[in-house]
C-alpha cells in the first residue's frame, strides 16, 4: 500500500485481502476510511472502534467444518422450507435443499460479474469493504411469473477460529410476477469474536413480491454491520423484516428505492436485547414515483445496560405525488442503565402527499400494570402480558406462521417469560 | 366482612384519608358520596392496592386477612374487585385473553383447575348477557377505542366473569347516559347476593335511584363526616354539600 489510510483498521483489512478486485471500492475506503463516531451516521454506534479493540485476526474465515447435525439443529419446527445454507459466507449446496426449476443460483467471484448493482456505493464505506473483500458472493434469480411453493431458509454458519472476518454477498432478483419468501438466521458455531460485514442486494421486479425476513441471534462476541439495498419496480411489493435478539453490536442499514409507480415498501424491525448488546437500524426510504406506499414500524424493548439505535430517512421526491409514507419508532426501556437514541428524518418535495412519523421512548405503562394485577394477574405474568402485546403488531408482519411462531418462542425466551 | 379502622393515607406527602372508620357486613350496599377532591376515589384505590398511595396509619381487615399487607393481585384473588373509574386501554391485549389469564391465575391461586376453552366461553356467554355486552367488543384489545359507556359496561362484565366478594365501583356512573346507566345498574343488582358486598362511590345520587344503598356515607376532607340511610343522599341531592362542609368546618375552626 503506497496510499496512506484515514485509519489503521481500513489498513488491517486491506492487509489481509488476498488481492485487490474493485478499485472504485478501493478508492472509496481510501478516502473516507471506517466511520468513527464524528461521522453523524455513526454517532451513536462506535462499531469501528470496536472493531478495533475485538478483532485480532483480520483474514477471511476460512470454512467451518458442517455436520448435519449443525443443519438439522438449525432448523425450526414445523417449518417447510427450501434451505440454502452459507458456511462463512460461502456456498454450501451439499447441505443445501434448493428449489429445482424456477429458481437459478450462480456463484459470483467479483464485482465485474455481479448480475446488477442497486447502489453506488459511495454512501457506506462498509459496503465498500463488503465488495473487496467477498470471496463467492451469490446470485439467485427468480424468473419471471413464478411463485416459489415454499419459502427459502437462509442458514448463515458462522465459525471464526481461522480468520473473523465474514463477507457475505447475496445478489436476489425476482423478475416480473415472481414471488418469494426469504428467511434468514445467523447461527454462532462458537463464542469467538467475529465481524459480519454482509450485503444484501435485491432487484423486484414489477408487479413482484419479494420478503426478507431476518433473526440476529447471535454469540454475545458478534460484531455484525448489514448493508441491505432493495430496488422495488412498478407495482410490486418488498418487505423487510428484521428480529434483533443477541450480539455485541450490531449495525442494519436498510435501504428502499422505489423506482416504480403503485409499488409498496415495508420495512420491520423489532430488538429485544439485554446485557450489553447495542443494536443500531439505520433505514432509508427514497420514494421517487407517484402512487407508492411505505410502511415502517420499529420497535424495542431493552434491559439491562443494552442500546438500540434508530434513524428512519423518508425522502419524497417531486415526482412522487398521492406518496403515503409511514413511520413509527416505539421504545420501551425496562432498565434505568438502557439507552435508546431514536431520529426520524423527512424530507418531502412533493406537495400531494400523505405521510406522518413517530416515535415514542417511555417505560412500562404502570397504569395499565395496575389494571391486570387488579384483576388478579400476577406482576410477572401481567409485565409479559404487556410487553408481548407491544411486540406483537410488528411480530403480526411475518406471513409465514412457523417463522412467526419461532419468533415469538425467541422473544419469550428472551424476556424470560412464558405464557 | 371489611373493617376499616383509623385508615390514614397520602399520595406524595400530602395527607388525602385522615382517619376512615367504615364497618361493611355480607350482603350489604354502602355508598361513598362526598365534594370533588373530598378523598372518594383515593379510598378505592387504597383498598385495590394502587401503589402510589402510602398508607401512614391505621388497618384494613378483609375477611380476617389484614388486606393492607396483600399484593394488588393477591386482594384480587381473595375476592376484592375495584371497577375503575377509568379503565386502561390496553393495546394488543385481547378482553378474551386478558380475562380468561386473570381468571385462571384467581383459580390457580384459589387451588381450582384452569378453565378450559369451552367452560370459558360459555361462561362468557353467560356473562355477556347480563352487561348486553357484544361479542365483537370481547375480540378487540382490551377497551381500546371503546365508547365511555363500552368501558363501564366492561368493568361490570369483569366483576361478573370474577364473582367478587367485595365490589368497589369507583364513580362507575360518571359520564353515562340513562340507557348505559341502566344496564350497567342491572348488572350490578343482578350480581348482589347475601354473600357479596358492594361499595358505590359516586358523585351523583341519581345512581342510588338503581342501585339502593343500605348506608350513605359522606366523606370530606378525607374523613367520613355523615351516615345515613339512602334519605341522606337524597337531601343530598336537594341542598348540595354546603351545609355539610359548614358543619364540619364550623366544629374545627
Amino acid at each position: 500500500m503506497t496510499t496512506i489510510l484515514k485509519d489503521n483498521i481500513s489498513e488491517n483489512f486491506l492487509a489481509a485481502l488476498p488481492s485487490i478486485k474493485d478499485d472504485k471500492a478501493l478508492n472509496l475506503l481510501k478516502d473516507q476510511g471506517l466511520p468513527s463516531t464524528k461521522n453523524e451516521e455513526y454517532k451513536y454506534t462506535a462499531i469501528t472502534k470496536k472493531i478495533a479493540s475485538d478483532i485480532t485476526d483480520f483474514h477471511q474465515a476460512s470454512p467451518a467444518l458442517l455436520s448435519d447435525q449443525d443443519i438439522s439443529g438449525a432448523a425450526i419446527d414445523g417449518l417447510e422450507a427450501y434451505i440454502l445454507v452459507l458456511n462463512n459466507g460461502i456456498l454450501d449446496l451439499k447441505h443445501s435443499t434448493l428449489p429445482v426449476s424456477g429458481f437459478a443460483i450462480t456463484e459470483i467471484a467479483d464485482s465485474t460479474t455481479a448480475p446488477f448493482h442497486t447502489d453506488d456505493i459511495t454512501n457506506d464505506s462498509f459496503m465498500a469493504l463488503n465488495r473487496l473483500s467477498y470471496l463467492k458472493g451469490i446470485s439467485i434469480h427468480i424468473p419471471r411469473n413464478t411463485v416459489l411453493d415454499k419459502p427459502v431458509m437462509v442458514l448463515n454458519f458462522i465459525q471464526s477460529t481461522a480468520g473473523q472476518i465474514i463477507s457475505p454477498k447475496i445478489w436476489i432478483e425476482g423478475a416480473e410476477n415472481a414471488e418469494a419468501i426469504f428467511l434468514e438466521k445467523t447461527i454462532s458455531l462458537d463464542k469467538n469474536p467475529y465481524f459480519l460485514n454482509g450485503s444484501i442486494e435485491v432487484k423486484v421486479g414489477s408487479n413482484s413480491h419479494l420478503h426478507y425476513y431476518r433473526i440476529q441471534n447471535q454469540s454475545k462476541q458478534a460484531i455484525e454491520v448489514n448493508s441491505f439495498h432493495a430496488d422495488v419496480s412498478k407495482d410490486a411489493t418488498f418487505t423487510s423484516f428484521v428480529l434483533s435478539l443477541q450480539g455485541n453490536m450490531i449495525r442494519n442499514n436498510v435501504t428502499l428505492n422505489l423506482n416504480g409507480s403503485g409499488c409498496v415498501g415495508n420495512m420491520y424491525g423489532l430488538y429485544i436485547l439485554n446485557g450489553k448488546t447495542h443494536v443500531d437500524n439505520h433505514t432509508n426510504v427514497d420514494h421517487t414515483q407517484p402512487h407508492c406506499d411505505s410502511n415502517e414500524l420499529y420497535k424495542g424493548i431493552l434491559g439491562d445496560s443494552s442500546r438500540g439505535v434508530f434513524n428512519g430517512k423518508i425522502f419524497v421526491r417531486q415526482d412522487a405525488q398521492k406518496t403515503n409514507a409511514f413511520q413509527q419508532n416505539n421504545n420501551i426501556l425496562l432498565s434505568e442503565d438502557a439507552t435508546v437514541n431514536t431520529k426520524p428524518q423527512l424530507e418531502i418535495w412533493a406537495d400531494d402527499v400523505k405521510c406522518s412519523h413517530g416515535c415514542t421512548t417511555g417505560q412500562l405503562d404502570e397504569e395499565a400494570m395496575f389494571y391486570l394485577q387488579a384483576r388478579g394477574i400476577g406482576k410477572e405474568q401481567a409485565r409479559a402480558l404487556l410487553l408481548f402485546a407491544f411486540a406483537g403488531d410488528v411480530i403480526d408482519h411475518i406471513k409465514v406462521d412457523a417463522f412467526k411462531d419461532y419468533c415469538i418462542d425467541l422473544i419469550h425466551e428472551t424476556l424470560g417469560t412464558n405464557f | 366482612m371489611l373493617s376499616i379502622k383509623n385508615l390514614h393515607a397520602s399520595i406524595e406527602g400530602s395527607p388525602i384519608l385522615n382517619g376512615i372508620n367504615l364497618e361493611i357486613k355480607a350482603g350489604e350496599v354502602h355508598a361513598i358520596m362526598g365534594p370533588n377532591g373530598s378523598g372518594k376515589s383515593t379510598l378505592a384505590s387504597v383498598l385495590a392496592g394502587r401503589e402510589e398511595y402510602e398508607v401512614t396509619q391505621g388497618e384494613v381487615i378483609f375477611q380476617g386477612k389484614d388486606l393492607l399487607e396483600l399484593s394488588p393481585e393477591d386482594r384480587a384473588r381473595e375476592g376484592v374487585f375495584l371497577a375503575f373509574q377509568y379503565p386502561v386501554e390496553i393495546p394488543g391485549v385481547s378482553s378474551t385473553n386478558f380475562l380468561r389469564t386473570a381468571i385462571n391465575q384467581v383459580r390457580s391461586y384459589r387451588g381450582q383447575d384452569p378453565l378450559d376453552a369451552v367452560k370459558f366461553l360459555s361462561l362468557m356467554k353467560e356473562k355477556m348477557k347480563l352487561v348486553e355486552i357484544d361479542q365483537k367488543l370481547l375480540s378487540r384489545s382490551l377497551n381500546e377505542g371503546f365508547s365511555g359507556g363500552e368501558k363501564k359496561r366492561n368493568e361490570i362484565f369483569q366483576m361478573a366473569m370474577l364473582e367478587p366478594t367485595l365490589s368497589i365501583l369507583d364513580e362507575t356512573d360518571s359520564g353515562l347516559d340513562i340507557d348505559a346507566l341502566r344496564v350497567v345498574s342491572n348488572g350490578v343488582n343482578h350480581l348482589k347476593s347475601k354473600d357479596n358486598a358492594t361499595i358505590v362511590v359516586t358523585h351523583y345520587q341519581r345512581l342510588l335511584d338503581y342501585i339502593v344503598p343500605d348506608y350513605v356515607h359522606v366523606l370530606y376532607k378525607g374523613r367520613i363526616v355523615k351516615s345515613g340511610t339512602k334519605d341522606l343522599a337524597l337531601e343530598l341531592e336537594e341542598k348540595g354539600y354546603d351545609w355539610i362542609k359548614e358543619e364540619v368546618d364550623g366544629t374545627t375552626v
